[in-house]
């Protein structure tokens, strides 16, 4: 199994502060790994250095074979590397349906002036895009709510339609920044089903930043745990779950020998 | 008789009291007086003075609506009468000491003679201006006694008269071209409209507001629901026919007055329809904008003038070249500022605007673009032999170029590049991580808002025939924008409206234009606190004002109930 995203030795500062340090690391073609860690591990700072919004001071980044480390945001987009967001940021003025093909641009090609002109091409790659977005919206389960506001869904049709932005510009690779954050047991269920299907049905890799232990041990087949930036432990659900040293960091020493990762942690959610 | 709130009335008054004094204090009063409304009764003088008594008296009562019909007059009333008191004392101390016009200039004896008609500050004169003022705020008041039914409709069809009178050289222009003189004489005088034509405004405004009250709203409503979607477009392909044919025989029943005014404002809606794609719908706050105008402007005349510094091309030939110099310019002003946002690319691009300026009225240049002596004997446009010279052949060729920008500025919008400006306007982070590359999106933006500008100006500077540095100052890019924001950000026909209502108003009072700054700033500060979202909004900026009253009417709350969100 080929690997479709290689971190080797990345290192990112702000200012004296270390936020990521030397990490190496590897997502195989359509795995489902996890990122966890205690509360600024610099989980999120590291999906922000995968997706261009911050430049990494060492090391280097491979993307499906080619390097991706200096290229901007919506290069890295099109290049098939798609996100959600910790606290989610959809367009919120926009309609559901708007976000999801404002979603679509890594995958559009018609030029700027197509609708002055009335091009044959554009008016089709938009009907398609239309057609496309509403099937988007089926698929993460917003069927009629495409005219709503982003802004005006309940909170977990929110995270679907992120994922569904997400999804309209046919990405290799999800990075998905606590999708379950907030969300009651049922719909955490649900959500986790939904990433499980993507991979399955959809063959889309994804990463994944989780507080939820049950998510992560229910779906990831590698975890990785980060603890001050650094990689405090790599390997299945099973070996991170008796890991000693991750215990420490997530309760303390002294805690490590009392706790039991599987069913200590399920109550902490975002920061 | 229930609680009478008499701190609001006492408060009212004085509010408005304190507008009269203003306005006849800076001397809009007196300057004012020599339009008239009405022929021999009224002049838009009287009407500055007795709104603020009226008004007032109608808003004693607006908060509390279940009241005595007495309580209510009285209310009024003293809310006048409150009004009165400093004209009275300003009659009084003008009289008693003529050296106030040294202090306020304006202080004349003919405001006085206005404000006590003409009876000095004698106890019948004061005793008048009393009676006048009390009897303003009993009508006011009065208005809220008269039944529902009926107030709307009466409230409607005073509002259309005054505009009617006000506005009367509209309507007296277009009578000249199509009615005889001697009718016309009847229904106007020199300044403003004889009695009998205000009384047959009042009355058919009045009969067409009541017959729309009661069914003529219902009945459209009806219509509209019934129709099929086939027969709605239908519907509105004839009403874009007839708006057309409306439009093309426009300057045969203006007259060359109002189609000159036409012509400025047109010039301004291509302005605004490209201000409007940059800041409504990318969101860039641009503040240089005349710079394209100017660019656009001096390209035109230096390719075809016949004087010494220009080429004496045609003008079909110029007018895509300075299309290109401006799109040109919005690319290179573009690059520098693609990172920076909100106020610090609004600095920027005011700096750009003031370099442009400053660089039209050097020495440097004076070789090549005459300085502040500007550019003279600009080429017209022309047809084979047919030359574009009056305002009324410049009206077709400013709304050609309107009409296109409003097609290419409506077909861009509803389009890909529109998605992309509208969700980097909403945020830049993002719109980048969904793959919009933000430097291609803003640089459209510019370059496509710069490009209406620099045809507007190629006309303008064609029409005029020269074109000078003063032209182009920082209160163009101003009134544009106000334009954009008035009408109402990323909205098309608001664009339109606003051109019309801070452009074509103004012209039409010519007379007062020393006082045009402030009513332009009254507006814009009563318009951000009545209807910030414009006159008429673009469906987005109306969602976005709104949303939090939209759905608290979803929940069934009330929604004044609710805090507007910052």
């Amino acid at each position: 199994m080929t690997n479709i995203l290689e971190a080797t030795h990345v290192t990112k500062r702000f200012g004296g502060l270390i936020a990521v340090n030397d990490l190496t690391f590897a997502i195989p073609q359509g795995s489902i790994v996890s990122i966890i860690g205690p509360n600024g591990a610099g989980k999120t700072t590291f999906f922000n250095c995968i997706t261009g919004f911050y430049e990494i001071d060492e090391g280097e980044f491979n993307f499906d074979g080619q390097s991706i480390k200096g290229r901007s945001p919506d290069q890295i987009t099109k290049m098939g590397i798609a996100r959600t967001y910790q606290n989610i940021r959809l367009f919120s003025y926009m309609s559901a349906i708007e976000n999801i093909l404002a979603g679509m641009e890594p995958r559009l090609r018609s030029p700027w002036f197509g609708p002055v002109l009335g091009l044959r091409g554009t008016r089709i790659e938009e009907e398609k895009a239309a057609v496309d977005a509403n099937q988007l919206l089926n698929f993460v389960g917003l069927r009629g709510k495409g005219d709503s506001l982003a802004r005006n869904l309940p909170y977990g049709d929110q995270r679907r339609l992120e994922i569904a932005r997400a999804l309209a510009g046919n990405p290799k690779l999800l990075l998905l920044d606590e999708p379950t954050a907030g969300m009651n047991p049922r719909e955490t269920a649900e959500t986790t089903e939904f990433i499980r299907n993507l991979r399955d049905k959809v063959g889309i890799t994804v990463l994944l930043i989780e507080h939820d232990m049950r998510v992560v041990m229910g779906i990831s087949e590698h975890i990785t745990v980060l603890d001050y930036g650094e990689k405090i432990a790599e390997g299945s659900p099973a070996e991170i779950q008796r890991n000693t040293r991750v215990i420490e960091a997530y309760l303390g020493r002294g805690a490590a020998g009392a706790a039991h990762l599987g069913l200590s942690h399920q109550t902490e959610t975002g920061e | 008789m229930t609680g009478m709130n008499w701190r609001h009335v006492i408060r009212t008054g004085l509010l408005m009291s304190l507008i009269v004094l203003l306005v006849s204090i800076i001397g809009m009063v007196e300057t004012f007086d020599e339009r008239d409304l009405v022929v021999g009764y009224l002049t838009l003088g009287q009407l500055l003075l007795f709104a603020p008594a009226l008004f007032g008296g109608y808003r004693t009562v607006a908060r509390e609506a279940r009241r005595s019909p007495v309580s209510t007059l009285l209310g009024g009333l003293v809310a006048g009468l409150i009004v009165a008191v400093p004209l009275i004392l300003l009659v009084l101390l003008a009289s008693a000491w003529p050296g106030i016009r040294t202090y306020f200039p304006n202080i004349s004896p003919a405001l006085l003679d206005i404000l006590s008609n003409g009876q000095g500050a004698t106890t019948t004169g004061i005793g008048l201006l009393l009676l006048e003022m009390g009897l303003l705020g009993l009508i006011g008041a009065a208005i809220h006694l008269v039944p529902g039914a009926l107030r709307r409709p009466l409230l409607t069809a005073l509002l259309i008269t005054s505009a009617v009178a006000l506005f009367s050289d509209v309507p007296l222009n277009i009578a000249n071209e199509l009615l005889d003189r001697s009718i016309v004489r009847i229904l106007f005088g020199t300044k403003g409209l004889t009695l009998a034509a205000a009384v047959g405004a009042f009355v058919i405004s009045l009969l067409l507001a009541f017959w729309w009250d009661r069914s003529g709203r219902a009945a459209l409503n009806r219509r509209q629901a019934t129709q099929s979607p086939t027969q709605a477009a239908r519907n509105r392909r004839i009403a874009t026919l007839a708006l057309l044919v409306v439009l093309l025989i426009l300057p045969r029943i203006l007259g060359i007055f109002l189609t000159n005014v036409l012509d400025q404002v047109g010039i301004f809606i291509l302005m605004a329809l490209g201000l409007n794609i940059v800041v409504g719908f990318a969101g860039l706050l641009d503040l240089g904008y005349v710079a394209f105008f100017a660019i656009g402007a001096y390209t035109t005349a230096l390719l075809t003038s016949t004087g010494d510094l220009g080429l004496g091309m045609s003008f079909w030939v110029a007018a895509p070249i300075s299309v290109a110099a401006a799109t040109l310019a919005g690319i290179i002003l573009g690059i520098p500022v693609l990172r920076l946002r909100g106020d610090y690319l609004a600095i920027v691009t005011l700096g750009f605007g003031e370099i442009i300026r400053v660089l039209v009225r050097s020495d440097l240049l004076k070789p090549v673009i005459g300085g502040a002596q500007g550019i003279l004997n600009i080429g017209r446009p022309s047809l084979g032999s047919f030359e574009l010279v009056t305002p009324q052949q410049f009206y077709y060729l400013i709304l050609l170029g309107c009409i296109l920008a409003w097609y290419i500025a409506s077909r861009l919008r509803d389009g890909r590049i529109g998605r992309r400006w509208m969700a980097m306007r909403e945020d830049e982070d993002v719109a980048e991580a969904v793959g919009i590359n933000l430097t291609s999106t803003k640089l459209l933006a510019f370059s496509i808002g710069a490009s209406f500008a620099g045809l507007a100006g190629s006309i303008f500077a064609s029409r005029i025939g020269s074109a000078f540095p003063n032209s182009f100052e920082l209160l163009i890019s101003i009134n544009v924008l106000a334009i954009v924001i008035v009408g109402g950000l990323g909205s098309l026909p608001g664009v339109v409206v606003g051109a019309f209502v801070l452009v074509g108003l103004p012209e039409l009072l010519r007379e007062f234009a020393e006082y045009r700054l402030l009513m332009y700033g009254i507006l814009l500060i009563v318009m951000m606190l009545v209807r910030p979202e414009g006159l008429w909004p673009s469906a987005v900026t109306r969602r976005e004002m709104h949303a939090a009253e939209e759905e608290a009417a979803r929940e069934g709350i009330h929604p004044e109930e609710v805090q507007p969100i910052t």
